[in-house]
Order: C-alpha cells, then sequence, then structure tokens
C-alpha cells in the first residue's frame, strides 16, 4: 500500500500551489513571470487578431472553441493521409486509409486518444509531432479554457466576479456576460503551465530511459539470430516529449501500440510512478483552483472532498481485486503485466487512468481480474471523479446543477445555484446531457453485439460483451483505454467511434458554458437562510448519492452481464 | 472574407469593468491557433523535448542500445528470444519480439485458450528446467503486456540456473552469482518489484571467460516453449 499512499500524498501536496498558481494564470493576473512570457505571447496575440483583456460572450467563445476545433479536425485529418508523401518519415510509413485517419484524427481532438493503430509502425514522426502531440498539447486546454469560462458564468461573469456587491447591479442589466477571452485563455494555460510542465517531465523520463531521437531506430542483430529471428528494429523517435503530454494532459494515447507497458515508454518503476502521478497532477491542479478562481473557498473545498472521497473509494476497490481477491492467486495474475511493475502498480495505474480520464495503460485490461475492468468502467461512466483536463470538473459542475435541482424539489426549496434560480430552460438543457450518455453507449453496444459480422470481440462469452461495451463507454467518455483484444481497426469500429467520441465531447463541453451564461443574466438573490447550502458535507453526500443513482443504475444490467459474471465464472473456474 | 478584428472603442482599453465583449475575428483566431497548435505546441515542443533529451541523457535517449564489438545487438529495454540451452530465456511473448506488431495476448482470464496455453507453457518451462510444473514462476508462464518484457523475475531467473549452469560447464554458484549480481531490487526501496534484466545476464555469461564453456552433447537442443 505504500504506492497508492504515497501517490495520493504528493498529488495534494504539490497540487496545491499548483493550483493556486493555475488560478492566477486563467484569471490573467499580474505575475513575476510576465517578463519572461509576455514576449513570447505578445506577438501570438497579434498574429492571433485578439487583445487578451477583451473579453467574450459564451456564444462568441463556443463559437470560437467549435471553429478552432473544425479547422484542427481538417488539416491534422490531411497530415495523416498524406504522412508518405511529407518530410520527417525515415521509417518510410505509409499514407493512413481515411476511416483510420478519421478516427485518429477525431480521437485525438476530442482529448480521447482511442487508438485503433499502432503509432511505431503507421504514424510517421512528423505526424506524431504535429497532428498527435499539437492536439495532445492543445485539446486540453481547451478543455480547461471551457470551464474556466463556465465558473466565470456561474459567478455572473468576469463584470461581477472583478467587482465588489455594489457594482453587481450592473451586471443585472441587459449588459452581455463576459466569460473570458478564448484565445488568451489558451495561449496563456499552454505557454505558462502545461508545456513547462511537460518539459520537465520529458526530461526527467528520458533520464529513465524513454528514448528522445529525430533519427530512425537502428535494426540489431540479436545475440541469437535464427532462422526466424534474424533482426530485431528498435523502434525510437521523439518519444519522450510526446509521453510527456500524454500523461499530463489526460490524453493517454502511446507512441507505442500497447502504450506504457512498453518498456521504451515506460522503463523503470520511478517512470512509472512519474508518469502515474502525471496522470493525475493537472487535474487534481484543477480542483485546487477552484477555490482560488472563483473566491469561494468553502466550494473549493466541497469539490475537493466529494472528489477526494469518491477517488479513494474505487482506487480501493480496485487495488483490493488485482491485489488481494481471490482471483490473485490465479497462475494468469502476470498476464498482460511486466515483471518490473507487478500486480500493485498495474491496478493502482488501471484506476487513476480511469478516474482521471487519461486511458494510458501499463497493463493489458483484456487480462486484467474482471472486477478491476468493471471499476475502470464505473469510473469512466462517472467520468468527474477528478475526470480530464477542465472536462472533469465540467462533468461536476452537470451533476452539481442536478443535484442542486433535485434537492431544491425534495426540500421544497427553490433551487438556486450561487444566488440564481435554475430553472425549466436549464434543466432541459441538463436533461440532454444526462439522456445522451445511456442512449449513445448503449444504443451503439447494442447494435455492435446485435450483428456478430461486426462485433470483432477476440475473447468468448461474458468477457466478449465487456469487450464491446469498454469500448463505446470509453469513446463515449473520451477516455481512450480499451479491452485491446477487440478487432477494431475496421470500418465500421472506426466510424462508429468516431461519432461517439465527438457526442461525448462537444455537447458536454458547451452546454454547460451555455446554462451558465443563462444563470449569469438573471437577477441575483442574496443567500439567506432559505438558501440550499451546496457547501456542506450533507449536500456532498447527497451529491455522490445521485451520481450513483444517475450512472451506474442505469448502465447495472450490462455491468451484470459483462464483468460480474465474468468475474463469477472466473472464481468458479479457480475453485475447481 | 476579410475579417478584420473588430473590438470595442479605443475609450474603453484598460477599463475591462464594463468593456463590452468583442467577438468577431473568430476566423483569424481560429487560423492562427491551428498553425500555432501544429507548428508550435506540436513540432517545436517536441523539438525542444529531444534537444533536452540529447543534451542531458545522451544514452537513453537514443534508446539504450547494447552494442558488441562496434555492432548493435539490441536495447536493454526490448527483449530478444534466445533459444539455445547455454542462455536464460525471457517472458513468452505474444508478438514473438517483434516491435512492430507489439502486443500482449488479450486473452481474458475465463477465456479457454488462455487457459489452455499456460498449461502448455507450464509443462514446456518445467521439462526445460528440470523442475517440478508447480515449482515454474508465473511470469514464465505468462505473456506479458507489450511483448518485450525485458525482465524475469529473480525465481524466473533461478529455475534456469541449473540448466544455464550444466549447458556451459561452469558451476551453478557462479551462475548463480551472477544472477545475484544482476537483480535489480525496489527501486527507491519501495516502487515496482525485483526484476533481472535477461539480454544484460546473457551478456555477462558470454563475458565470462574464467572457465571457458564446454558445452555437453545434445545441450544445443532448441528450446520447447511455445512463443505464442
Amino acid at each position: 500500500m505504500v504506492e497508492p499512499l504515497l501517490l495520493l500524498s504528493l498529488l495534494l501536496v504539490v497540487g496545491w500551489p499548483l493550483g493556486r498558481y493555475l488560478a492566477a494564470v486563467m484569471r490573467g493576473a499580474p505575475m513575476r513571470s510576465d517578463a519572461l512570457f509576455s514576449w513570447i505571447e505578445r506577438p501570438i496575440y497579434a498574429a492571433l487578431g485578439t487583445r487578451p483583456h477583451v473579453g467574450m460572450s459564451w456564444r462568441g467563445y463556443a463559437g470560437a472553441f467549435l471553429l478552432s476545433n473544425l479547422l484542427l479536425a481538417i488539416v491534422v485529418w490531411v497530415i495523416f493521409m498524406t504522412q508518405a508523401w511529407l518530410p520527417l518519415n525515415p521509417d518510410g510509413v505509409p499514407n493512413m486509409s481515411w476511416d483510420l485517419a478519421l478516427h485518429t484524427m477525431v480521437s485525438f481532438l476530442t482529448n480521447t486518444n482511442q487508438q485503433h493503430y499502432s503509432g511505431q509502425a503507421q504514424l510517421s514522426y512528423l505526424s506524431q509531432m504535429t497532428g498527435i502531440v499539437g492536439l495532445q498539447v492543445v485539446t486540453p486546454v481547451m478543455g480547461l479554457a471551457m470551464v474556466a469560462a463556465t465558473l466565470r458564468g456561474l459567478f455572473g461573469g468576469r463584470q461581477a466576479m472583478s467587482q465588489d456587491s455594489a457594482q453587481v447591479k450592473a451586471t443585472d442589466a441587459k449588459v452581455v456576460v463576459d466569460v473570458g477571452n478564448y484565445w488568451a485563455d489558451v495561449t496563456r494555460a499552454t505557454l505558462r503551465f502545461v508545456l513547462p510542465l511537460c518539459l520537465v517531465l520529458s526530461a526527467l523520463l528520458t533520464w529513465q530511459g524513454v528514448p528522445a531521437t529525430l533519427a530512425a531506430g537502428p535494426v540489431a542483430s540479436p545475440v541469437e539470430a535464427t532462422a526466424e529471428f534474424k533482426e530485431q528494429k528498435i523502434p525510437l523517435g521523439p518519444v519522450s516529449p510526446m509521453v510527456a503530454i500524454k500523461q499530463l494532459g489526460s490524453n493517454g494515447g502511446g507512441w507505442y501500440g500497447p502504450n506504457s507497458t512498453v518498456p521504451l515508454e515506460n522503463p523503470t518503476p520511478l517512470s512509472n510512478f512519474l508518469e502515474v502521478f502525471a496522470i493525475a497532477l493537472i487535474p487534481v491542479s484543477i480542483i485546487f483552483m477552484v477555490a482560488p478562481f472563483t473566491g469561494r473557498r468553502k466550494f473549493g473545498a466541497m469539490v475537493l472532498g466529494t472528489m477526494l472521497t469518491m477517488s479513494v473509494l474505487t482506487a480501493g476497490i480496485s487495488l483490493w481485486s488485482e491485489n488481494n481477491s481471490a482471483t490473485t492467486l490465479d497462475v494468469a495474475l502476470m498476464e498482460g503485466k511486466e515483471v518490473r511493475l507487478g500486480a500493485e502498480a498495474s491496478a493502482l495505474w488501471a484506476s487513476t487512468t480511469t478516474q482521471i480520464n487519461n486511458g494510458s495503460v501499463n497493463l493489458m485490461l483484456d487480462s486484467s481480474a474482471p472486477l478491476t475492468g468493471m471499476m475502470s468502467m464505473i469510473n469512466m461512466l462517472i467520468n468527474a471523479i477528478w475526470g480530464g483536463v477542465g472536462c472533469g470538473l465540467m462533468q461536476f459542475l452537470v451533476y452539481l446543477m442536478l443535484a442542486v435541482f433535485l434537492a431544491g424539489l425534495m426540500t421544497g426549496r427553490t433551487p438556486e445555484l450561487f444566488g440564481r434560480k435554475i430553472e425549466g430552460p436549464e434543466v432541459k438543457l441538463l436533461a440532454i446531457l444526462v439522456l445522451l450518455q445511456p442512449l449513445v453507449i448503449l444504443g451503439f453496444t447494442a447494435i455492435t453485439l446485435a450483428i456478430p459480422s461486426i462485433t470483432g470481440n477476440s475473447n468468448p462469452g461474458f468477457h466478449g460483451i465487456s469487450q464491446v461495451f469498454y469500448e463505446y463507454v470509453s469513446a463515449f467518455a473520451n477516455n481512450g483505454s480499451g479491452f485491446e483484444g477487440l478487432g477494431d481497426a475496421t470500418v465500421w469500429w472506426n466510424v462508429s467511434c468516431a461519432i461517439v467520441l465527438a457526442l461525448g465531447r462537444f455537447p458536454s463541453l458547451v452546454i454547460p458554458l451555455a446554462i451558465s451564461a443563462m444563470l449569469a443574466s438573471k437577477r441575483r438573490a442574496p443567500e439567506g437562510s432559505g438558501t440550499l447550502h451546496v457547501e456542506t458535507p450533507t449536500f456532498a453526500l447527497t451529491l455522490i448519492g445521485i451520481v450513483i443513482i444517475l450512472t451506474l443504475l442505469q448502465f447495472m444490467p450490462v455491468l451484470v452481464l459483462g464483468p460480474v459474471a465474468d468475474h463469477l465464472l472466473l472464481t468458479e473456474l479457480l475453485a475447481r | 472574407m476579410t475579417m478584420t478584428t473588430s473590438l470595442t472603442s479605443r475609450a474603453h482599453k484598460g477599463r475591462p469593468d464594463d468593456t463590452p465583449v468583442a467577438d468577431r475575428g473568430v476566423w483569424r483566431g481560429a487560423i492562427g491557433l491551428t498553425v500555432l497548435s501544429l507548428a508550435g505546441f506540436g513540432f517545436l515542443y517536441s523539438l525542444a523535448g529531444v534537444g533536452i533529451g540529447q543534451a542531458l541523457f545522451p544514452s537513453t535517449a537514443n534508446g539504450s542500445i547494447v552494442e558488441l564489438d562496434g555492432k548493435v545487438i539490441g536495447s536493454e529495454l526490448v527483449a530478444q528470444p534466445f533459444v539455445s540451452e547455454r542462455y536464460f530465456q525471457p517472458r513468452p511473448s505474444a508478438a514473438s519480439y517483434n516491435t512492430m506488431s507489439l502486443a500482449g495476448s488479450n486473452q481474458a482470464r475465463t477465456n479457454p485458450d488462455m487457459r489452455k496455453r499456460l498449461e502448455e507453457t507450464r509443462a514446456a518451462v518445467a521439462q526445460r528446467e528440470g523442475i517440478e510444473p508447480s515449482a515454474v514462476p508465473n511470469d514464465l508462464i505468462t505473456q506479458s503486456g507489450g511483448g518485450i518484457d525485458p525482465h524475469v523475475s529473480p525465481e524466473g531467473a533461478s529455475v534456469q540456473v541449473a540448466r544455464v549452469a550444466r549447458a556451459r560447464g561452469l558451476e551453478p554458484s557462479i551462475v548463480e552469482g551472477l544472477v545475484v549480481q544482476y537483480t535489480e531490487n525496489k527501486q527507491l526501496g519501495v516502487l515496482g518489484q525485483a526484476r533481472v534484466n535477461v539480454l544484460k545476464l546473457n551478456l555477462a555469461l558470454d563475458a565470462h571467460k574464467a572457465a571457458p564453456a564446454t558445452p555437453a552433447a545434445g545441450a544445443q537442443s532448441e528450446s520447447a516453449v511455445p512463443q505464442r
């Protein structure tokens, strides 16, 4: 239990100051590093044609987000389909097919990094360095920008947040709510927060053994060359900077096919610890950012406390399942695992990578204990136990608004959040988000299982159901991990997953922003004794209850048919 | 389309309190951000990471390559197959140690095919090492996650000592000593598991000139362990 405790305490100790720093970055507050960064930022703002202090309405902000995604999508798709003709392709990798390139592009655009390809064989260095790494850096920051804008909206917009209460009246008049400047948010957070962390981690990983080179990998003559094994290609590349942002940016898509199980991507137990720490670092920092960013310390504490409770509970069950349950005595314990890491470090990663919505793996989930796989599915269905960079907190805000509405109905009080009423129009928008998840995931799972010729699962029985369900859960949650035995490099899987990926990303980032702006334009009532207090342990427990009811109960049948049945079968098999 | 950025009247500049919002100029921003993301955040950042890695840690940055007599024979971080009795053998690989098709087996624990494979591998390893099937360590039976796990557990190395010593005509204590010497313990005392790098151990065996190897007849027979 040393490693999980070490991880948690280190995260809390480092996340706290980083969160305060991030709040300053996102507020655009003056800071000592201005002298260093403003000479990079000023020409960027000039090129983008924006003035960083001038804000945008929610429509402008969301429009900027959507249009920049669209342009990135087209350019990256073209790069993948033409990489053989482009420079920096020392290993002579061919062009990607249209459907695989489409899926890969959407997958990285949505900060998911679900991979139906093997990077070392199917992507050129140029594709990796621009399309893959470029999206891995900018998409988490876009999520962060969207949640920062939503928080500004929830507290009445930047005008209200920077003023004292006497001037709040001004926002009640028909003034457009200022949710921030999208271009400045993305630029500042990338340059001042994400990239410096990445460069440090990249250097540490190279120190431990992760390659960082532009040269083609050598072809080795093995010690005992045989007829079947005459030579061995050592695949290299600019791996280390890519792995750094893959871990830090809740991305998860690795350089090599089997991700961080590959020793070149995760060479030592220390690199493994650094990588798992990096998975959680930014999402935890964002939670610590809430209090200084909004100025509501109790609110920040409630979010942190709720997430921490859920995190410890679910991580505990995963660790028990892989490391202490009856299935531990199985000879197959080390199947799909690496000797240098072992079962505990693998289970800890499996739990962290799905709580955080990262999706990288250091074990093959297909071969792990069935209940470990189930906990990963549950983490992804909730998708707000820390969650991805930005989108985790965003999903939490959705649960928060729903909980306020339901708790308000139960106690007979007006559902109010920070003094503004949640009414019919807002709840209708929330309902879209709540319904979209089961419709999309269960719908596609059912279609795929009903037509065996497109299913492509590699395991018989209950586990085969888990494989298909997991793929769509992972796609909708924008996680990216998978039961990789699935034969998913087909047109059906590529196109259907691309649809699910987009449906899991864009509505859940744009709708909460719209709701927050609708709330901001309402008259603010003073918080009094009749107000529902959201900053209490009682409300936090209510919220957890609502999360469980909303996400778990509606997926209970498929969880029972998949991992639970698989577990019962396995325990019976082992008892024989 | 001309998309000059429409900003608010200059009179409000520097007074964010009541500056109306400015939503236009979104095309110019989006094109700029696309270029900035791919060329700057992606490409230049990757170059910077490569530069730092090459400057500080040139050996690992280039893949921890192992050379023998000026010839590249592999990487410390990539398992390669050994077939003769004179060498320690790595874990079985679902990818046949082919780095272009890296993979685990991805078979579920309840998959009968996997159960069958595990029992066959266990029997083959037991026969190869001349030990009881129940004495074969798990890591020698199972396929790793990526297919190129360069390590075996210390137990996985120990059960191979007698065979390797016999094939090389060495005292088992000498081989055992090398295994102990090449055993890496938990990193920083707490992280990961104890392990032995198979390639490094085998190269150390080859370099051990004190007692020249006199392989017994038939010792070169190929391993019966299925690799897939």
